[in-house]
């Protein structure tokens, strides 16, 4: 049984925070594809496309039949406990810092066995569960977990350093003005977030969100992203406390480049969407990682809401897109640039949000609540790329398939 | 096709360079001592050494053809064995063919590491592609978790305790305890041994072996190049290895000497029965174990009652690594791949000195390497004899 | 001429003649003129370092800043409404430099403006001050003075659901400034030249388009206008010379005879 987190108590001034360490973080390019699987949340090992043979660890050519095609397949999720250590002592001091550390080799019911971090409440010899799943080195690996939901799950120690659970930890939304920001709130409060702030830029504008957001338990703080004064004020107001970080700042205005006729929007675009993620970064960026091992409450992820369409622009919304595609290449390489304290970086891409300025767009769309239970589970499972709502979903496995033809066809939907 | 026996090739001149549990010198130097010693054995100028073996994880850069300049020497057959704990046998198995073919009149086989302070866990991160991959990232354990994994499944499978394997351990100290090169000095209780801090459960302290610097060499020639030189030697009855065996089974449980084992004995015209002492690889004492049952001392499964019903000191009626193993010795890299055959030459040609068993003839030796991920790679095997005057 | 001059330095130095500051700190937090969301919006006042004393320049510190040319106290020129589009010299890098220096008198609204945030300066109010200090100059500016500036945040721009709230002229009462009076311009201390609810007369934002219609300037997020005699005073208001300029931020100073005013 999970002994429960308890609320940590307040910081003691005289003790030094821990330095991160972090696991191994060198694999071969094939065992990449781990990682890249467990950023998304699959479970999906190489599986060879003439034998069948399912294959771990990752490698270069099928050990049945030396094909070399082996595409990464979703496999069944399950397996048996062969044999259970636990780790007492470390070469590597992350390991040595959180011992004792569980260990198991299970064989996977696909076949392959794997060498696996093992949940506390995973039996000797019994069936298991298996997630891939990222660890503090930003690299997928294996964690077995009971067949069957135990109490406090979430707890394990292990799992929770996987994991970039709000759970006793401290959020910041940086933009109280998104229409969704009450709901990701309500949402956090519900998850069992100690404490949300959410940043109001230009305290001077009525701000219909605030009844809502002080509902949800948020405390409204002055934060505008696009000054960067403002920023850095409050990261040395709170930056030691920001355990994660959900940027919903967002500047946006419908057309593309022809139908703007100018550069104005696209400029404060650029401001608040690009700059405002990199004022925020610069401000906030090195306060969290210093603090990736700062016990129950340390911190663990900056959250990106971005458009899918960073991925590949369509017209109706060019230059907001371009914007999209500008903040999702730099939160590539905040990802790398945090990679190293631990720090995970996690964007959720939407397609259109039920909000004002999608409003003539059609149906499906993404609710607030919608929003704010993606970032809730992607956080709960570590994720680094979610996509949230069908029009995001269907645009990932269309962008999987052949970027280019969705390109074509996203352009050609602009005639309709 | 029958095998084609090792008649007329011998093993001389075993050397063990007495280790240290850290060392601020390099393979090189480590290897160059060994090498030193083995030839002055048999009043050998590097010069005219014609070939070479080489067994070392820490020459890096360096391979062996660097140090062939390095050292000075000029062979006309040169090899590297990277098989861990296997390499001893392994390095053996090519010398032999190549002397018998006449390819080369006299091979050195040495193997020597070094111990810097950082060494092991630098040695670790680089040890292989599963490992790195699939290995290491689950609590950088290294070879102490695979084997507590190992050692969890064969407990439960066949009833083994801990005090078992403790006595496999104690029996090697009382026998290092006369090897005055030896890093472990201490006796050990088998109390003690149950008492150890736990290290990677159920491995302890005492299951683990130390890594240090040393190095270990020996010579493979003519028996007529031996006697002319008048250096004891023994004779090779046979010799097995195998890699990657037994691919079906989910965890290791047996080695891949049970592949071969009939045409080890076969060839070497004797059985288990015929054996005065035993040298396994013992980096932990669950494969000491698994082959004392794969080698076929007893059935599989029935290692814990062998060791139970069997004394295992170099007085005892089962002599097994009679310098104290690398579990007391230490373990030198890839020389752990050497030290249970340089001890067995020096047995079986009575030149063992205080660990000596008393009228050695025969020995049996295996060798085990290579965690590449879950299990033990390489296995290899081998029956020596001394030769009698 | 040269005498005068003198003397004027002579009674500035000697506090003979004031010189006060009408002008709001540019602060990125001070608010600036609101649209609907689809129109293009006025920029905020931001400043970044450029470098400080660091790695990005060693021994020196500076900014850049970025702003509108209507953001914080700031100068309308004639080009800035569509009225006064044709106006030559309509811009501010095309306006002659004697219009920046010149006679201002001060409308009190205060009282009005504490009372009801949709006050307006009618032209019953012009004439009853006219009665009290003589008729408005030509060639004057006339500043409305309601105290706004003392307000701040959300009480300055006053943004409700139907709009700002906030005083401002009738058509009327500019009509008769412009046309009646013949002012150089007119100026308020609110965002805008215009009420909060301006959009809402006709013409709409009649302030905006009599004045520039007519080559009149504007100035506005003044300050400070409690220091001013209704009488009196002499203005110094010099936008920046912004070729093609429709406005400019800008350091308004106001000459006010000294000791009791």
């Amino acid at each position: 049984m999970t002994t429960p987190l308890t609320p940590p108590p307040r910081k003691d001034p005289l003790k030094r925070t821990v330095s991160p360490t972090q696991p191994p973080v060198i694999r071969s390019r094939a065992a990449l594809g781990l990682t890249a699987m467990a950023a998304e949340g699959r479970f999906a090992l190489q599986t060879c496309a003439e034998c069948g043979a399912v294959q771990y660890p990752p490698r270069d050519a099928c050990s049945a039949c030396l094909s070399t095609d082996l595409p990464w397949w979703d496999i069944a999720p399950t397996g048996q406990l062969l044999a259970e250590t636990t780790v007492q002592t470390s070469v590597k001091q992350y390991f040595r810092e959180r011992t004792p550390w569980r260990v198991g080799s299970v064989q996977l019911d696909a076949g392959p066995v794997v060498i696996c971090h093992l949940h506390g409440d995973v039996a000797a010899n019994a069936r298991v569960r298996l997630r891939l799943l990222l660890d503090r080195a930003g690299q997928g690996v294996i964690l077995a977990l009971p067949q069957e939901r135990t109490d406090h799950m979430a707890d394990d120690p292990e799992l929770r350093l996987m994991s970039s659970d709000p759970h006793l930890r401290r959020v910041l939304i940086t933009d109280a003005r998104h229409p969704f920001a009450p709901d990701l709130a309500a949402a956090l409060q519900t998850a069992g977030a100690t404490l949300i702030f959410a940043g109001e830029p230009e305290n001077w504008l009525p701000n219909p969100n605030r009844s809502a957001l002080e509902a949800a338990g948020a405390e409204i703080l002055p934060l505008d992203v696009t000054d960067t004064k403002s920023v850095e004020r409050m990261a040395g107001e709170i930056g030691g406390k920001t355990d994660i970080l959900i940027n919903t700042a967002r500047f946006m205005r419908p057309g593309g480049v022809l139908a703007r006729g100018g550069t104005g929007f696209a400029r404060d675009e650029m401001e608040v969407n690009y700059l405002g993620l990199m004022r925020l970064a610069q401000a906030f960026g090195p306060a969290m990682c210093g603090r990736t091992a700062d016990g129950v409450n340390s911190a663990v992820a900056w959250v990106n809401i971005l458009s899918v369409h960073a991925r590949t622009n369509t017209p109706g919304f060019g230059c907001f897109n371009a914007s999209q595609a500008a903040a999702f290449s730099l939160s590539q390489s905040l990802r790398a640039e945090f990679r190293g304290a631990g720090l995970r970086v996690m964007n959720v891409f939407t397609g259109p949000l039920e909000e004002d300025w999608y409003q003539p767009l059609p149906p499906p769309k993404v609710t607030g609540p919608a929003l704010a239970r993606s970032v809730v589970s992607g956080l709960r499972d570590g994720l680094e790329d979610v996509w949230c709502g069908d029009v995001a979903k269907d645009f990932e496995e269309r962008f999987c398939k052949n970027p280019k033809v969705l390109e074509i066809e996203l352009g050609q939907e602009m005639g309709e | 096709m029958k095998r084609q026996s090792y008649d007329g090739v011998v093993l001389a001149a075993p050397v063990t360079i007495p280790y240290t549990r850290y060392s601020t010198e390099t393979a090189h130097y480590w290897i160059a001592r060994a090498l030193r010693e083995t030839l002055r054995a048999a009043g050998l100028k590097p010069t005219e050494l014609d070939g070479f073996s080489v067994a070392s994880f820490t020459l890096f850069p360096d391979t062996p053809v660097g140090l062939t300049q390095h050292l000075g020497l000029s062979p006309r057959w040169l090899d590297t064995i990277p098989m861990g704990g296997a390499s001893g046998l392994a390095a053996l198995r090519r010398a032999a063919r190549a002397v018998q073919a006449g390819d080369v009149d006299i091979v050195a086989c040495v193997a020597g590491d070094t111990n810097h302070i950082d060494s092991f866990r630098k040695l670790l991160s680089s040890f292989s592609r599963f490992a790195m991959d699939a290995g290491y990232p689950y609590g950088y354990g290294g070879p102490n978790a695979n084997f507590a994994l190992l050692t969890d499944r064969y407990m439960q499978e066949y009833g083994a305790t801990r005090e078992d394997f403790g006595r496999i351990c104690v029996a090697q100290r009382a026998n290092a305890l006369k090897n005055p090169h030896a890093v472990m000095k201490k006796p050990l209780s088998l109390q003690q041994y149950m008492d150890a801090r736990p290290i990677s459960d159920p491995i302890a302290l005492f299951d683990c072996v130390m890594p240090v610097a040393g190095s270990e060499a020996y010579l493979v020639m003519r028996e007529d190049e031996a006697i002319k030189r008048n250096l004891p030697f023994a004779h090779i009855l046979g010799t097995i290895e195998r890699h990657n065996a037994h691919i079906e089974d989910p965890i290791q449980l047996r080695g891949g000497w049970t592949v071969d084992i009939d045409e080890l004995w076969e060839m070497a015209g004797c059985g288990p029965d015929d054996i005065d002492l035993l040298q396994t690889y013992d980096d932990y004492p669950v494969i000491s174990a698994m082959q004392i049952e794969d080698m076929g001392f007893c059935a599989k499964g029935e290692a814990a009652a062998f060791i139970r019903s069997h004394d295992l000191t170099v007085e005892g009626d089962f002599p097994h690594n009679t310098s104290g193993g690398q579990l007391s010795a230490g373990q030198a890299g890839a020389a752990g791949g050497f030290i249970g055959l340089v001890e067995a030459i020096r047995q079986v040609t009575h030149t063992g000195g205080p660990t000596q068993v008393p009228d050695a003839r025969r020995a049996a030796i295996s060798g085990f390497g290579m965690i590449n991920y879950d299990r033990g790679l390489c296995s290899a095997a081998a029956i020596i004899e001394g030769a009698q005057s | 001429m040269t005498d005068t001059l003198a003397q004027f330095a002579v009674e500035i130095a000697s506090g003979a003649i004031r010189v006060v500051d009408l002008t709001h700190t540019l602060d990125p937090d001070f608010p600036v003129i609101i649209l609907p969301p689809e129109f293009g919006q006025c920029a905020r006042f931001r400043m970044e370092e450029i470098s400080a004393y660091d790695h990005r320049g060693p021994g020196w510190k500076w900014h850049n800043i970025h702003l509108s040319e209507h953001t914080g106290t700031h100068f309308d020129a004639p080009s800035h409404w569509i009225s006064g589009r044709e106006v030559p010299n309509g811009d501010v890098d095309e306006i002659s430099v004697e219009n920046f220096v010149g006679p201002v008198v001060v409308i009190d609204c205060s009282a009005g403006a504490a009372k009801d945030d949709d006050f307006e300066l009618t032209p019953e109010i012009i004439l009853a001050w006219e009665g009290q200090h003589g008729r408005v100059p030509t060639d004057a500016w006339v500043l409305m003075r309601t105290d706004w500036s003392k307000r701040s945040g959300a009480e300055y721009l006053n943004m409700q659901s139907d709009g700002p709230h906030s005083p401002g002229p009738t058509p009327e009462a500019i009509r008769l400034l412009v046309e009646d009076r013949d002012i150089r311009g007119f100026g308020t201390e609110t965002v805008g030249t215009d009420a909060g609810q301006g959009a809402h007369h006709t013409p709409p934002y009649p302030a905006h388009y009599i004045l520039h219609g007519a080559g009149k300037f504007g100035l506005q997020c003044l300050s400070g206008l409690d220091q001013l005699p209704p009488t009196g005073a002499v203005l110094i208001a010099t936008p920046l010379k912004i070729k093609g300029g429709t406005g400019s931020p800008l350091r308004v100073l106001a000459l006010v005879p000294g000791g009791e005013t």
